[in-house]
């Protein structure tokens, strides 16, 4: 299910612990980075790798909100709507995602080009709205500039 | 005053460890290093220097506690799980600083006679985490980390280890739990992580800012230092400003500075020069406060007498057209997403109150909502295991304790049409 790379990389990070589970969360992060979400038997796999059982890494796994556990698109947008990217019109910028992509929060567009998660705080409360697409911060979003952004990913 | 948290980082890029020294970056390690480590600590609790994180613990006091158990290997964990609305203080550190963190952590790993460092941070930061991992390799290749540092019997290894999206983590028993690669679910203190923490372990957890102002202590001493701030709180502080205001940013300044001083003087006052309705100083969990509060002086000890806290340091500015009851309501619905639903009053009760919050904001409140919303706060507060509980019921009481004329008017329908839905 791993492929060798991922079980190399998670076996290096492993040496920065001195206790195997405590490499769980960089795992599922490589994981999850080679094949976009986290199946069912990546799980299994992870906690296999670890030692440690599989409702265990389930139980970890789903209790943060940046690990993924269905296929997504091929581009992640996670937009801020926490209360500084609010009253700076982030919930406007959902309307104008929804209307030109025609995609909603926590889905996919049928293409599969994107998918829209609405994040809480993302830091960025200086220069709101922001989001991320994939691992690139965005901020100082307005109506115009957000479609311009998000047309660079195809 | 004279910056050094964020001194030079707009006219240089200091995440090169050349520049960084050029501009005398890595000498306090020096100077460190030429102290025994109970005379660091000594120098720290001298400083006064008080948790940056939100808490306000006295840090040389922490560490006093860690240093003295037996227990081996210790850990230091830099909490850089900055989670908070409104909290965007410890960015520019991590992101255009970050010698001045792994410096800081490097002398207080050393203070604690601590092998292993771990810096937590948060997931939505990736841009950070590449440039922290960039900046710890330049420092092991200069031979500041590892194993015999300078030739001194000294070993300190250091990494980062990303956070994943829950805001509790940023509590630090939570992140103990996390960092085991368990659930981030906070555990009842005592014990405390200096002497169990991280796999049962003396763990010393820091906010960032708090270990960024480490190398300032040893440089200019401790006596200095002091005399930075107010008395009770010495030092710089950082301030992280947004909302209505002209200029939002990150303020380094002196702790005990006034809220109007930063809105006024720093942030060039109200965006469109409206009139200022209230301000959260402190983060989104703190208290907020009417305009007449605004002279207070930011920091640990005043904060309170004027009915909010520190927190954070993360001051939210709302001018007169932003309507508090559905930023109350967009809290609310952060505190529901993040509680970790291991205490009942909190996994359930926030719930409730947001479908209150709800209800009200979308035109269909009904008499008695407003009572029933004091009373769900009162049987959250208190009555968990970590703050967060108490910070959503904190939220809903202030919100309506000043502004309470905002809830009526929703459940009345008789809501202002000049005063806009936030945005």
């Amino acid at each position: 299910m791993l492929s060798e790379r991922v079980v190399n990389e998670i076996n290096q990070i492993q040496k920065r612990y001195l206790d195997a589970r405590a490499c769980l969360l960089p795992a599922l992060y490589v994981v999850q980075r080679e094949h976009g979400w986290i199946s069912p038997d990546a799980l299994e796999a992870v906690g296999d790798l670890l030692n440690v059982p599989k409702a265990t890494v389930k139980g970890v796994s789903t209790f943060y909100s940046m690990f993924r556990h269905r296929p997504i698109g091929r581009h992640v947008i996670q937009l801020c709507t926490n209360v500084a990217c609010m009253i700076m019109g982030a919930e406007r910028l959902v309307d104008i995602l929804r209307s030109r992509y025609g995609i909603e929060p926590n889905s996919t567009t049928d293409d599969g080009r994107f998918s829209l998660v609405i994040m809480e705080c993302i830091g960025a409360c200086g220069t709101a709205p922001a989001m991320l697409v994939d691992s690139d911060f965005y901020d100082n979003l307005t109506e115009e500039n957000v479609i311009e952004i998000l047309e660079r990913y195809k | 005053m004279e910056r050094f948290l964020l001194k030079n980082i707009d006219r240089s890029d200091l995440t090169d460890m050349d520049e960084y020294i050029k501009f005398g970056g890595y000498s306090a390690i020096l100077k460190a290093l030429e102290m025994k480590p109970s005379d660091i600590i000594d120098e720290v609790k001298r400083s006064g220097l008080r948790g940056r994180g939100g808490a306000g613990f006295p840090t040389g006091m922490k560490w006093s506690f860690a240093a003295a158990d037996p227990k081996k290997p210790k850990y230091l964990i830099c909490n850089a799980d900055e989670g908070e609305p409104g909290t965007f203080k410890d960015k520019p550190i991590l992101e255009k600083n970050p010698h001045l963190l792994i410096e800081g952590m490097i002398i207080s790993g050393y203070a604690l006679q601590a092998e292993y460092g771990y810096i937590y941070l948060r997931g939505e930061y990736p841009k950070a985490k590449d440039i922290l991992e960039k900046a710890i390799k330049q420092a092991y290749n200069r031979g500041y980390l590892g194993d015999n540092i300078h030739g001194k019997e000294v070993n300190f290894h250091l990494y980062v280890h990303q956070g994943a999206g829950a805001y509790i983590c940023g509590e630090e028993t939570a992140l103990i739990e996390s960092l085991e690669g368990k659930r981030g679910q906070p555990k009842i203190k005592p014990p405390f992580p200096v002497n169990e923490g991280f796999l049962s372990k003396p763990t010393v957890v820091n906010n960032v800012e708090t270990l960024a102002n480490i190398p300032y202590i040893i440089e200019i001493g401790a006596e200095a230092y002091s005399k930075i701030g107010s008395p009770e709180c010495p030092g710089p502080k950082l301030f992280s400003v947004s909302g209505n205001v002209k200029n939002p940013g990150v303020y380094e300044l002196p702790m005990g500075t006034t809220l109007r001083e930063i809105i006024y003087t720093h942030c060039g006052g109200i965006r469109d020069d409206k009139k200022l309705k209230a301000v959260i100083p402190g983060g989104i969990s703190t208290p907020i406060l009417t305009p007449d509060k605004i002279d207070c002086p930011m920091d640990f000890v005043n904060m309170p007498k004027y009915g909010s806290m520190l927190g954070s340091g993360a001051v939210m500015v709302f001018d007169e057209t932003v309507d508090l009851a559905k930023i109350c309501l967009r809290a609310m619905k952060f505190f529901e997403h993040e509680s970790c639903g291991k205490c009942t009053p909190c996994r359930e009760g926030i719930g409730w109150m947001r479908a209150i919050l709800e209800r009200i904001c979308s035109g269909s409140g009904m008499a008695g909502d407003i009572e029933l919303l004091i009373e769900v706060s009162k049987n959250i507060a208190g009555k968990t295991f970590c703050p967060l509980g108490d910070g959503a019921a904190v939220v809903v009481q202030s919100f309506i304790n000043n502004f309470r004329q905002e809830f009526e008017q929703h459940i009345s329908k008789e809501f202002s049409k000049e005063i806009k839905v936030a945005a």
